[in-house]
């Protein structure tokens, strides 16, 4: 395996900038990668060779010129396939969207591309990002590059096990219930939801409006700071993006320190619900921090148990009416009925046929909970349960720094495990989904392997709305304390993917 | 309240303008069922005191000022993704209903 | 289609009390869309523009496009719930009303819904025949137009029997403010005068705060007219049918006149009325029913996650309360002053729905009387010969021009009115039409003087007989040089010439 891609995103943007690696030569090696094992992980729904090579070579050039950088430029990023990239087709994992070609870039692609980093390409997701496994992608699943039977976590899964598999050093994903932290939390890898409105959702594919948010996809804390330091900052497209400048995030890596940081811990996500082996990581990292001088308190978040429930009514409600926009008229799948049909029978055709039975559930769920008569049962009535949930944090951070939890309650399950059973699958956005409702900044990181399985584990942090500093601070903090007893990243000891290279290069796949 | 029959489910089909088939209305039918009954739990806490709460973070007055912006497409560029179109115009077959 | 039966109108009013209530859109001409930098064609600077190239990806729904609000459209709707006499919300909101229709690009219009940004108006509207009425406003609220459909195929160009239908986004996203009356009550026999009376009024309003072009030919102003009947007597409403499509404010009269006498012969018959729009027919003078309202309106309205509370300052209240125009009412003492009209005069002004077009015609250099003459007589007789309104035949800078022409001598009142055709007809301004078709008077004396001496030379006798001092015998002379100069020379300057030509040698 290369060494270039072995790099954290920090470490090659500063080997680029040095003169030691030419960004060409960089994406050339994870263009490399992606061909080896992207056939067993699938991680990718479009690579970006020829144009990722142009880019990086006009950075090379633009750099030799003597133009001026930031830390990430000539860095390889992959971009989840829910942002829109001018040039690049952009289906959020749909087959509605087939080789639809965006003429824009979402402002986070357009403000990657301006730094100077180089998208490799689109990675794989749910379908319109509804999915907590990558299963419900119209092409196919991503695997885990831990153990390619199973989940890479969603709806996020082609972004996470991208960074995991070394196929580029990071990554950009959008979170609605937790589809960045969650892939995280399996991946063995960074994953942040930063606070709603801190980046730009223009050009991102909306799935619920009042809940997503972009974010970066990573390896290591400083990498995510490093990137949400690029993407981060107001956009008068976005009419919810917030105005007010943000600090460095990667200033918070560099300066952290968990001494006197209060961390709550919410008693209702630590339960005999959570896996044992993720539980018992949990509590080691919560020990760990302690012993370096954080205070740990136990914090009472009441109205959590209802934010599943509200959830999964505020979003397919939202979902259901910005779907309607896939109609087969201005872009799209068109599918038009045996015989012809009207304007409606073709709409209805096209949208059978383009969504999938994730998407066509969580549509008719949102319109049953708008229609008339159930609006205040169901929708009005989440949208309250909204406002307990933002209570209950505000009450917690009254008394505390950051809240912490188990990122989600299980490792990896395996592919098609719970794929017939829509419920259980949504239960796996329980410690996730409270910070999309209230709109909180939040990161997973890696924790350890939980010993009944050998399969990556992830804690959460959770901070008030604009004090993404803090999840930085705590996170880097934690990470450089875990992997000093890890003697190195939790990465270091995924398997090597090279047996599968092998075997896939003597079927003939590669 | 949570009992939701196929005659349901097919009319939230019509409105969301999607051709269930009818397995899928069947199978729909139980699973919205389950489903309701599931997040109905949030009629337990949401009382009339308690307001509701459209965006995460309150803002208000967001506005535009009116300047003609620099992302305004060519025709030729609208039509691009179209399934089918005139050169300049989307074409859709012939519409059964009315404007609203 | 089986035509209505109707009931005679004075019948009708017998038996039954009219119930009338007005929906009116008022698109704004700001320069870009409400919720995109697009151009905007409801602002006569982008009025002509080709199909789909007046929109951004927000115009067209493209995938992970947002809104963002135009605050110059929240401005003058402001201007406009002020002017209306409303209340102005301190805070309102956009929700989205979700219907699939393929000039809907996102299959949901962005609108307001439970918060509007103004209620509770009232709007003083004067008939024809004297009567004051103030019409009662329950809200006034900001959404975005849909796109345009061409239905082809078939043999009407209506929807029905189209082959296919091409979608045009450019109006996709125009501003609009929708005025919603509350029920009118006590028009009587006045209530299709009042539905038109009232149009005219919002439209005197929306120019005179500049908020918009206004000009229902345009589509710039619509109204929705719900009519309903109740048996003398009776308090509780009877059902009520909504008519759209009615595009002019003659057909805003007719269509209400129409849905009276129509559903008159329905109850009168021991039938019911139908809850349900109705389109009118400007050829015909019909309306016919449209989709019955039912169940599947269910548009499934929420609050637009995309946008935020607008909460205007009592601060800019105030000051966008400061700035309003006077009243139409008030406006049209002041103006019957200034230009020196009889009652008479001014009246058949305002009942010809003319006042802005006479008003914009003064300031456009026309005298008043010269402006209420040509706007009122023949504007509006060929107006009514065509079935439109006169508004859309000319613009006032023209008939300024026009005017203006005469009062020169360069045309006269015949002249001017063939070069009114031309004008009409589309064939460039006054001027122009006067250069091409070669119109103006004949002001060289040298071409008269030598059509006169033709004239007199070729009948003697009649020289003779001015020189007798039978002058007039000039008239056969005098109709001679007209008609070799093809009417374009002034009569009373020939009558000189031939008098001064005869008597000297």
């Amino acid at each position: 395996m290369s060494e270039i891609i072995r790099l954290t995103a920090a470490e090659l943007g500063a080997k680029i900038a040095a003169g030691e690696v030419s960004s060409v030569e960089a994406t050339r090696a994870h263009l490399d990668r992606i061909a080896s094992v992207d056939g067993a992980v699938h991680a990718f729904l479009h690579v970006n060779d020829e144009g990722a090579l142009a880019a990086a070579a006009d950075v090379d050039r633009r750099r030799a010129a003597g133009e001026a950088f930031g830390p990430l430029a000539g860095v390889p990023i992959a971009i989840k396939d829910v942002l829109v990239t001018e040039g690049m087709p952009s289906t959020a994992g749909s087959r509605i969207l087939e080789g639809w070609i965006p003429p824009y870039d979402a402002t986070p692609v357009r403000l990657v591309r301006e730094a100077g980093m180089i998208p490799l390409g689109k990675t794989n997701m749910d379908e319109f990002a509804m999915g907590s496994s990558t299963e419900h992608s119209a092409y196919g699943p991503t695997h885990n590059p831990w153990d390619l039977d199973r989940i890479p976590g969603g709806s996020g899964g082609g972004s996470a096990a991208s960074v995991a598999a070394f196929e580029a050093p990071l990554a950009l994903g959008s979170d609605t219930g937790g589809s960045i932290r969650q892939p995280a939390h399996v991946t063995g890898t960074v994953g942040v939801k930063p606070t709603y409105g801190a980046v730009s959702r223009y050009g991102s594919i909306a799935l619920a409006s009042s809940l997503d948010q972009i974010g970066p996809v990573t390896r290591t804390v400083l990498d995510a700071a490093l990137l949400q330091d690029v993407i981060a900052g107001h956009d008068p497209h976005d009419s919810t993006s917030i105005p007010e400048a943000w600090p460095s995030m990667a200033d918070a890596v560099r300066r952290a320190d968990v001494a006197g940081v209060r961390i709550g811990v919410v008693k209702q996500l630590d339960s005999g619900g959570v896996q044992a082996g993720v539980r018992s990581r949990f509590h080691e990292s919560l020990a760990l921090l302690e012993r370096n001088g954080a205070e740990i308190v136990e914090i009472d978040a009441p109205n959590f148990e209802y934010a599943i429930a509200a959830y999964y009514l505020i979003l397919p409600a939202e979902a259901s009416s910005n779907l309607a926009k896939f109609d087969s008229v201005r872009f799209g799948l068109r599918v038009t009925p045996e015989g012809g049909g009207t304007v409606e029978q073709v709409m209805a055709a096209s949208r059978e046929a383009g969504f999938g039975p994730e998407v066509k559930r969580r549509i008719i769920l949102g319109t049953y909970a708008l229609s008339a008569g159930y609006y205040d049962a169901y929708y009005g009535s989440a949208q309250k349960v909204r406002t307990l949930v933002q209570r209950d944090f505000e009450n917690a951070f009254a008394k505390v720094d950051v809240l912490a939890t188990p990122t989600a309650p299980t490792t990896a399950f395996k592919l098609g495990e719970k794929l017939d059973d829509p419920l259980a699958m949504y239960l796996n956005d329980v410690a996730t989904i409270p910070a999309n409702l209230a709109g909180v900044p939040g990161i997973s990181l890696p924790a350890g392997l939980a010993p009944e399985d050998g399969l990556p584990v992830g804690i959460q942090f959770l901070a008030p709305a604009r004090q993404d500093a803090r999840l930085y601070n705590v996170g880097a903090a934690l990470e450089r304390l875990l992997e000093a007893e890890w003697g190195g990243p939790l990465l270091n000891r995924a398997p090597d993917l090279s047996s599968h290279e092998m075997a896939a290069a003597e079927e003939g796949v590669i | 309240m949570s009992e939701i029959t196929a005659e349901q489910v097919a009319h939230l089909a019509n409105l969301a303008r999607i051709a269930l088939t009818e397995e899928e209305i069947a199978h729909l039918t139980t699973e919205l069922g389950q489903i309701m009954q599931a997040v109905e739990k949030v009629g337990e806490v949401a009382t009339p005191d308690v307001p509701p709460t459209s965006h995460p973070i309150p803002m208000q007055n967001v506005f535009r000022d009116d300047v003609v912006g620099d992302d305004v497409l060519t025709a030729e560029q609208a039509v691009a993704g179209a399934p089918e179109a005139d050169g300049s115009r989307f074409v859709v077959s012939a519409i059964l209903g009315e404007e609203q | 289609m089986a035509r209505a039966a109707l009931m005679d109108f004075d019948k009708a009013l017998e038996l039954f009390e009219p119930v009338i209530g007005l929906e009116v859109h008022v698109e704004l001409n700001t320069m870009t869309k409400m919720f995109s930098s697009a151009p905007n064609p409801a602002n006569s600077a982008f009025h002509v523009a080709e199909p789909n190239t007046l929109i951004t990806p927000v115009c067209l729904g493209l995938p992970g496009s947002l809104p963002v609000v135009n605050g110059e459209a929240v401005r003058s709707s402001i201007s406009l719930g002020l002017a209306l006499g409303c209340e102005i919300a301190p805070s309102s909101r956009f929700a989205r009303k979700n219907y699939f229709y393929p000039d809907l690009a996102k299959n949901y219009q962005i609108s307001q819904y439970d918060e509007p940004i103004a209620f509770d108006g009232e709007v003083e509207v004067e008939l024809e025949n004297g009567r004051v009425f103030q019409v009662p406003i329950e809200r006034a609220h900001m959404e975005e137009d849909a796109g345009k459909l061409t239905h082809v195929g078939g043999s009407t160009g209506r929807i029905q029997g189209a082959e296919y239908s091409l979608v045009d986004y450019n109006r996709a996203g125009v501003p609009l403010v929708e005025i919603v009356t509350r029920p009118i009550f006590g028009a009587e026999a006045d209530a299709p005068a009042l539905a038109r009376a009232y149009v005219s009024t919002i439209r005197d309003i929306a120019i005179s705060l500049g908020i918009s072009e206004a000009r229902m030919e345009r589509g710039n102003l619509r109204c929705d007219a719900n009519v309903s009947l109740r048996p003398r007597g009776q308090e509780k409403l009877g059902t009520r049918t909504e008519t759209k499509n009615v595009n002019s404010f003659r057909s805003i009269e007719r269509a209400v006149r129409y849905e009276i006498q129509r559903q008159a012969a329905i109850l009168a018959d021991g039938g019911s009325i139908t809850q349900e729009t109705r389109h009118w027919h400007e050829d015909t003078g019909t309306t016919s029913a449209g989709r019955p309202k039912s169940d599947a309106d269910d548009y499934r309205y929420f609050p637009e996650p995309d946008l935020l509370p607008v909460v205007p300052s009592p601060e800019l209240i105030e000051e966008l309360r400061a700035a309003l125009p006077e009243p139409p009412a008030a406006r049209r003492r002041r103006l019957k002053g200034e230009w020196g009209f009889t009652d008479l005069d001014f009246q058949g002004v305002v009942n010809s729905d003319l006042l802005v077009e006479v008003t914009q015609t003064v300031a456009a250099g026309a005298t008043p009387a010269a402006a209420r003459k040509w706007w009122t007589g023949e504007l509006a007789r060929i107006a009514n010969a065509q079935n439109v309104d006169a508004a859309s035949l000319a613009t006032p800078e023209h008939v300024a021009e026009l005017a203006q022409l005469v009062d020169s001598g360069t045309l006269t009142d015949r002249l001017a009115r063939q070069v009114l055709e031309g004008v009409i007809a589309g064939e460039g301004s006054p001027q122009q039409v006067v250069d091409a078709r070669g119109l103006a008077v004949v002001s060289d004396d040298g071409a008269l003087i030598a059509a006169i001496d033709e004239a007199l030379a070729s009948q003697p006798d009649v020289l003779a007989k001015i020189r007798d001092g039978k002058v007039q015998a000039a008239g056969a002379v005098i109709g001679a040089v007209m008609k070799a100069m093809q009417g374009k020379a002034d009569a009373a300057r020939v009558r000189e010439l031939v008098l001064e030509r005869a008597t000297t040698d």
